[in-house]
């Protein structure tokens, strides 16, 4: 684990609290909101009450309802709103509260938000941060646990991103937050009390039991398009994010192939050396999403692979991801890609 | 049990269409000066019978009449008057360069000029506009937006400030509170509720202005941004220009039958002025009366603005094909630049010869303007941007991979 590469300088020797990745998220906030008399932040049940997953508890009471308050249930008017806010000089951070709920706001998102600069040549902007929680795992069924990434990152001018811990949650909102494009910022809420590697039938662990949940209490940032070699390893590499990366870390464990691990972080756009270094190096690649296979982000994946790395590969390159079907209620389990079919990809990745 | 009659759909049909005259009794006028002008602290509920009567000021004699019609300084009629005329004199003149293929593409506001114009002098300098592709006559209202630039833009040439990206008139003018118009509708009207809530979160003294078309209030922005406006009470005007026409589909099917756009925004909580839009008095007073509710912390003002769309929707309209020929001629509500020329009449502040006189040096004006931009280009001619501009501002810098297609792309 890489815990401060790329990341600004004052963090290597800030002193470091635990925290779950909610928490993290919070203190992001809460940090931002003080920094920056600009920041606001608003969504469904995010002021008195805190937010559905507790994100923002206690902000309204430090900063004031003009800062951080409700929004009525219109996911288009809480990122219109953001827009206009945007053009205006502020830096609105609002929170769609299930990422399956995001789709009222496609317009403001797609032909507003991520356009607004291109369109105007500058002239207005909206730097936004439109945070979402993604994924399945909670028995959320088909509107609690969808993982959109792929919407967004076809859109040009949007910036998309998904942290796996704490620390690197912290580090990317706050850089998402200072950030002068529109960022979409997906959330996997299965990571929000603690590391999940798939194997939903044992006991959770905390994150104040991985180092990955000490965290600085001040401002740091995490680079943006900057991914992490999560697990160094030599024979093949996993490209990967979000939940997705714990998942790919227990096949490792569990199959005894040394496998790189990739947590892209920024998916789009992304670290494109890093991913390619890697590869290179392995000759293999294994490509892991939470979300549906077809037209999914891990296609692009591929499609990056072997444009940049094609004479290196010694195997064809596998997918492992979420099935074409929605997320089933009941059935969620046989539906998540857990570490049994990421071990199966690694097999078939080092078969040929 | 009694046999239950066959249910039949109901789809709203305009009065008249091509060889059949339009019934305009369904605008149901009021007379100038019969509407009230209730004090701007007054709550939603008691703005009910001014979101189904019109308020209206000039009579049919060019008078000014009525709780409406206020002091207003010739010389800001004048004003208002001669940015009508160059206006009407700006889209003319555009339409026959799009028809010569110097741009694309045009839309004018012919019949609703005096709408943008007098809101855009009821309003102070900072306020915000979001705008539809319809309000040119808010940037030439203005004597700081230099119509050579403006028609640089439709021309998509080397000095389009928009740098070729956007489709003729679809203007941004931050410097003139201007919003950048988007050319997918209705999204600008909850970001103008957004801009006005970010004034009052800052404590700011400045006030939005959104704008929509009766046929986009079907889009849910509209309606969110009536939620949003109440719920937070934003300092921001928000307008409905109904021109009964949204391309061939009457205001009808845009909800307009039986009942008034201004209607919503008394449902919404939302204090609500249905007024004549070609009266440049009314709209003047109504932009007033809104514009100080909102700088008082009173909240939004609805305004439906009703006018007619005397041309077609665009260049690449034929409304002869959905209404009838003549249907402006008939409207009852006039012309807006006739309206106030006579009033200005009556006031002896204005004449026919003066009328002449500033028509034709509008026209020397608005050809010279013409004549420099086209100077520096046209679609035609190929003078445009430097096609590697298109990989800018995609994202604030340029990354790798937009760096690695416009190399791809060679230029």
């Amino acid at each position: 684990m890489n815990l401060t590469d790329q990341t600004s300088e004052t963090t290597a020797s800030a002193p470091r609290t635990p925290m779950t990745m909610i928490q993290a998220l919070r203190s992001a906030m809460d940090v931002m909101l003080e920094r920056d008399p600009d920041v606001v932040v608003f969504g469904q049940d995010v002021g008195y009450f805190g937010g559905v997953f507790r994100c923002t508890e206690g902000l309204q009471k430090k900063y004031g309802k003009s800062r951080v308050f409700d929004a009525p249930i219109s996911e288009g008017g809480i990122v219109g709103a953001a827009v206009g806010m945007g053009a205006y000089g502020l830096r609105a951070v609002v929170e769609i509260q299930f990422a399956d709920y995001f789709y009222p706001a496609s317009d403001q998102i797609v032909s507003e938000a991520a356009r607004l600069r291109y369109r105007s040549v500058g002239d207005f902007t909206a730097p936004i941060t439109i945070r979402m929680p993604c994924g399945g795992g909670i028995y959320g069924g088909q509107t609690h646990s969808q993982s959109p990434e792929a919407m967004f990152t076809h859109v040009c001018g949007l910036r998309t991103v998904m942290p796996s811990n704490p620390y690197d949650a912290k580090g990317l909102l706050i850089a998402s937050i200072e950030c002068d494009d529109p960022v979409i910022f997906l959330e996997p809420k299965r990571l929000y009390n603690g590391p999940f590697d798939g194997h939903h039938d044992k006991p959770v662990i905390p994150w104040s039991k991985h180092p990955l949940g000490e965290v600085p209490e001040g401002y740091y940032t995490v680079a943006l398009e900057s991914a992490s070699v999560f697990r160094p390893g030599t024979d093949l590499t996993v490209l990967t994010y979000g939940t997705m990366v714990f998942v790919a870390e227990a096949a490792a464990e569990e199959t005894g192939i040394d496998a790189e691990i990739i947590d892209l972080r920024s998916i789009w756009p992304l670290d494109l050396d890093t991913l390619v270094k890697s590869v290179k190096k392995t000759g293999r690649c294994v490509v892991v999403h939470e979300a549906t296979r077809t037209s999914g982000f891990g296609a692009e994946l591929v499609a990056l692979v072997q444009e940049h790395c094609f004479y290196h590969l010694e195997a064809p390159i596998e997918r492992v991801t979420g099935w074409d079907t929605p997320y089933p209620h009941a059935q969620e389990w046989a539906y998540f890609p857990g570490p049994e079919r990421v071990a199966a990809g690694f097999k078939r990745a080092m078969e040929r | 049990m009694t046999p239950r009659k066959p249910l039949h759909l109901h789809v709203p049909e305009p009065s008249g269409r091509p060889g059949r005259e339009t019934d305009f009794s369904y605008l149901r006028l009021s007379r100038a000066g019969e509407l009230r002008r209730p004090p701007v602290a007054t709550q939603a509920v008691a703005t009910r019978d001014l979101a189904y009567g019109l308020v209206r000021v000039l009579d049919e004699d060019g008078r000014a009449v009525g709780p409406w019609a206020s002091e207003i300084d010739p010389q800001l009629l004048r004003r208002g008057l001669t940015a009508m005329m160059k206006t009407r004199i700006f889209d003319a003149r555009m339409l026959i360069a799009q028809r010569q293929k110097k741009m694309s593409f045009y839309m004018q506001c012919l019949g609703e000029e005096a709408i943008a114009i007098a809101h855009a002098l009821a309003l102070d300098p900072g306020d915000m506009c979001f705008p539809t592709y319809r309000q040119q006559g808010l940037l030439l209202a203005r004597d700081d937006v230099d119509m050579v630039e403006m028609i640089c833009q439709l021309l998509s040439n080397g000095r389009d400030p928009l740098k070729g990206r956007q489709l003729p008139v679809m203007y941004s003018y931050k410097r003139a509170g201007f919003f950048s118009i988007s050319g997918n509708l209705a999204t600008q009207f909850i970001q103008a509720v957004g801009w006005a809530m970010a004034s009052a979160i800052k404590g700011d003294t400045r006030i939005a202005s959104g704008w929509i078309g009766d046929g986009a209030t079907a889009e849910a922005d509209f309606d969110t941004a009536l939620t949003f406006a109440h719920v937070y009470r934003a300092p921001v005007i928000l307008n409905v220009v109904n021109n009964q026409w949204a391309i061939s589909t009457f205001q009808g099917i845009a909800g307009g039958e039986g009942t008034t756009f201004a209607a919503r925004g008394v449902g919404c909580g939302i204090a609500s002025l249905r007024v004549d839009g070609n009266d440049f008095l009314a709209v003047y007073a109504a932009s007033q009366w809104a514009a100080e509710r909102a700088r008082s912390n009173l909240g939004p003002t609805l305004i439906e603005w009703v006018t007619y769309r005397a041309g077609p929707h665009s260049t690449s309209d034929d409304p002869a094909k959905y209404r009838p020929a003549d249907d402006w001629a008939h409207f009852p509500l006039g012309d807006p630049i006739a309206r106030l020329k006579a009033h200005l009449i009556a006031l002896g502040a204005w004449s026919e010869k003066e009328h002449e006189d500033a028509q034709r040096e509008l026209e020397l004006q608005v050809a010279a303007a013409q004549k420099e931009a086209e100077s520096y280009g046209t679609l035609a001619d190929g003078h445009l941007r430097s096609a590697a501009e298109m990989f800018e501002d995609v994202y604030k810098e340029l990354p790798a991979h937009l760096r690695r297609q416009r190399q791809q792309l060679g230029v």
